[in-house]
């Protein structure tokens, strides 16, 4: 045997072990699938009580800034697809290139999704009580923000944590710990990122290209 | 090393260390059953004032908020702190390995971690309760739950912590399932309650998060005046109504489930027959996680809801009756012609039966359509949701407890006893809530501290019943603990089981196996002659 490390009691061998990680990923990012389920239910709920509310306010919404937020989000998840790749081969250097570089895809979305956020805070865009935008009066105008932001809220929060996951991927890397045998370790981090990813591919239409 | 020199996990090592930072699943198991059984008795007592309130139709001890606080805790209490973990978390957590011939569960800090999460969450709860109590009920329901002066958010945010610990246990177990079975053992070779606890598993992490979400957004209303809930600021309260119970019909599974298949495990060890259909067994417990998601607008007949949607709730509901008849007739012919030797696990496993039978017709009863308005927040729910859940879990959790005692803790306790504690228990909880059943049908609605005099002789039938159902459980912890301080040692296999648990050492050492077994046989079959089993 290499030095590899020896799989842990419980598991018979490294394989399994590392099975078992993957079925973990899986079976939590389904737990988070349902999290964003029940507030899409929501969102699917008030956009048909109020659709006049929801098309004024997803025009009034920084359409082009969430296309670039989509696409730095895109391309990062291909960053992380050949980082993966970079590390199964055992290519370090560009290992951590690539993720440095999908780190700063999810920074770029984070900068560009705040300053949506403080547009939003100054214009008064907010939901509930503290709803105070002039232009839009429609009922159900306070709803359509209450929605948007916990739900980009929560999702931002993910790609906060995303990123944190992936630098210190980036420290294993460059400690030469994470070596071909264990990129699972990374492959579970990437299947995170890209399910960050896709939550957004559906949020996006759902709050900025409301017809 | 020989048997005999194996330290069982109890004394493998020692101090309070490896007892709070311990991986061992079994220890872990134990940690749970302790904090479990703490919370049993406090939700206990706060339903043994609710019955003395009661005893008169007006103020008897308490005001009306009190009396109010006391319901919700009582609910929160048994629901979140007791029911939803009890025998996931301890028996689950105990035997998932043990029975599928693992050292653990795949991921046991992750497992030690979900305990740390659970009491966090429960010293949440319990503080919130101190400092100020909440008044909804355990139904939270909006727009009250938004608008009440009282605390609500502080007990909201206990729940969502030990939605995670719910959700951290079940991964780790669906993971342990699929990834660390003994060569040999097939799907169709697992025990049923290993079944079970799989099953139970799918369901919490698939509805749980929901849960989080509704529970999020009823605070973010509160803090935000966000309005998602208040028609007043053109929300829907019905929608938390979907949201909840989209999670809570699934969740009277989560917890009826484990008791289930702590039935489905033990008869055919009790009497001494193979079940009678394994797989019937285990196509139902598909059949309840899946049509158990379909059922939740039953709760909602009276919320404004169209013909349509309530036929098709109505049906849903009944499907779920279905699949439990299955179960039910099951076990009953698993018992006929079985050689029934009557105990304390068989009596609290009859009564999870009877309990089963009656609840679940009051259910189909409450699922249809046009009989639901006169009993909706009677207490004829409440009668019904104790027999079919309350009941049946408390049954099934003391009958895996007292089961399994010899295998957890090496010791045997007093039969006579405990049988005596069982036979109370069952009739206390019966006495209990038939009076319930009539009262609802005569109108008293449920969460009231005050009601008209002619109620009362039922009112007070019913608390003469909780106290006997209490003196029934001290009875059983008492004979309990009396054995697990004095108790003679447990023989090696006392049930005579088949069950794969027993193959190791009892109590089991640290790493239940030295050498991972190989599986050669189904779960209810006999050994083969000359193969390696004990006992
Ligand atoms: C056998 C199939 C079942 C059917 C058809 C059924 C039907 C119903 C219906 C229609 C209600 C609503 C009554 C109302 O509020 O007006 C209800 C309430 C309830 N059921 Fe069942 N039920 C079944 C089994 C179960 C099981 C197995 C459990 C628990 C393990 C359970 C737990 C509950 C609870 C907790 C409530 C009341 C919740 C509350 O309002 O606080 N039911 N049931
Ligand atoms: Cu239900």
């Amino acid at each position: 045997m290499s030095a590899e490390s020896p799989a842990e009691l419980q598991f018979e061998n490294l394989e399994r072990q590392r099975y078992a990680a993957t079925l973990g990923v899986w079976v939590f990012l389904g737990t988070e699938v349902m999290f964003f389920a029940a507030l899409i239910t929501a969102y699917t709920a008030y956009r048909i009580y109020f659709p006049e509310a929801f098309s004024q306010c997803s025009h009034h919404m920084e359409r082009w800034v969430a296309t670039f937020e989509t696409a730095s989000l895109l391309t990062s998840s291909l960053f992380m697809v050949l980082a993966v790749h970079a590390t199964k081969l055992g290519r370090r250097p560009a290992a951590a290139l690539f993720l440095l570089l999908t780190v700063l895809g999810g920074l770029a979305f984070l900068v560009m999704h705040g300053h949506e956020y403080w547009t939003d805070w100054r214009e008064g865009g907010l939901p509930g009580r503290y709803y105070h935008l002039e232009e839009i009066r429609a009922a159900g105008a306070p709803m359509f923000y209450a929605s948007y932001f916990f739900t980009t809220g929560l999702h931002s929060l993910h790609v906060l944590v995303g990123i944190g996951l992936i630098c210190s991927m980036i420290k294993r890397t460059i400690q030469g710990t994470l070596t071909p045998e264990k990129h699972n370790l990374l492959e579970g981090v990437g299947l995170y990122w890209h399910f960050v990813d896709m939550v957004w591919v559906f949020l996006y239409p759902l709050f900025y290209l409301v017809p | 090393m020989s048997s005999a020199e194996e330290v069982s996990y109890l004394f493998a090592q020692r101090g309070w260390r490896s007892w709070f930072f311990t991986h061992d699943h079994k220890r872990i198991a134990l940690l749970y059953l302790a904090v479990v059984s703490l919370m049993l008795m406090l939700a206990g007592t706060f339903a043994l004032l609710l019955r003395l309130e009661l005893l008169t139709p007006e103020k008897t001890l308490f005001e009306a908020v009190t009396y109010n606080r006391l319901f919700t805790l009582h609910g929160v209490g048994m629901v979140w702190l007791f029911m939803i973990p009890a025998i996931p978390s301890v028996f689950g957590n105990f035997l998932l390995p043990l029975m599928i011939g693992a050292h653990d569960v795949a991921f046991p800090r992750l497992n030690l971690a979900s305990w740390y999460v659970y009491v966090v969450g429960a010293l949440i709860v319990l503080g919130a309760m101190v400092a100020g109590g909440t008044d909804t009920g355990w139904t939270f329901y909006t727009p009250y739950s938004t608008t009440t002066p009282r605390e609500v958010i502080p007990v909201l945010f206990g729940v969502f912590v030990i939605g995670f610990s719910s959700i951290m246990t079940s991964l780790n177990f669906i993971v342990t399932t699929h990834t660390l079975r003994a060569e040999g053992m097939g799907w169709m070779r697992m025990p049923l309650f290993v079944w079970a606890i799989y099953g139970t598993s799918v369901i919490q992490v698939i509805a749980t998060p929901i849960l989080g979400i509704t529970l999020s957004l009823v605070a973010l209303e509160s803090f935000l005046g966000t309005g998602i809930f208040d028609p007043a600021r053109g929300g829907d309260p019905v929608l938390f109504q979907h949201l909840f119970w989209f999670y809570s019909h699934p969740a009277v599974y989560i917890m009826v489930l484990p008791g289930m298949g702590v039935v489905s495990e033990l008869l055919p060890t009790l009497c001494h027959r193979p079940p009678s259909s394994y797989r019937s067994i285990v196509y139902s417990t598909f059949g309840i996680s899946f049509v158990g998601f379909l059922a939740w607008g039953h709760h909602m007949f009276v919320s404004g809801m169209s013909v349509v949607n309530a036929a098709f709730f109505g049906l849903a509901s009944m499907l779920v009756a279905i699949f439990t008849a299955i179960k039910i007739f099951s076990w009953v012919s698993t018992m006929y012609e079985g050689e029934i030797v009557f105990n304390a696990p068989l009596v609290y496993l009859l009564g999870f039966i009877f309990l089963m039978v009656f609840g679940g017709m009051t259910g189909v009863a409450l699922a249809t359509v046009g009989l639901d308005p006169h009993w909706h927040d009677t207490y004829f729910v409440v009668a019904h949701f104790h027999f079919i859940m309350a009941g049946p879990v408390l049954l099934a959790f003391l009958a895996a407890l007292h089961f399994w005692f010899p295998k957890m803790f090496g010791k045997k306790y007093s039969e006579r006893l405990s049988l005596m504690g069982a036979t109370i228990t069952f009739f206390g909880f019966f006495a209990t809530f038939t009076p319930q059943f009539l009262l609802g049908n005569m109108g008293m609605p449920r969460r009231y501290y005050s009601y008209p005099p002619k109620f009362q002789w039922l009112h007070v039938a019913s608390t003469m019943g909780a106290t006997v159902l209490a003196a029934g459980l001290v009875l059983t912890l008492g004979t309990l603990l009396h054995a697990l301080i004095w108790g003679e040692r447990a023989a090696q296999n006392p049930w005579d089981s088949r069950g794969y648990e027993w193959d190791t050492a009892t109590p089991p050492p640290e790493h239940n196996y030295e050498i991972i077994p190989q599986i050669t046989r189904g779960p209810y079959e006999p050994a083969e002659p000359g193969s390696a089993r004990v006992g």
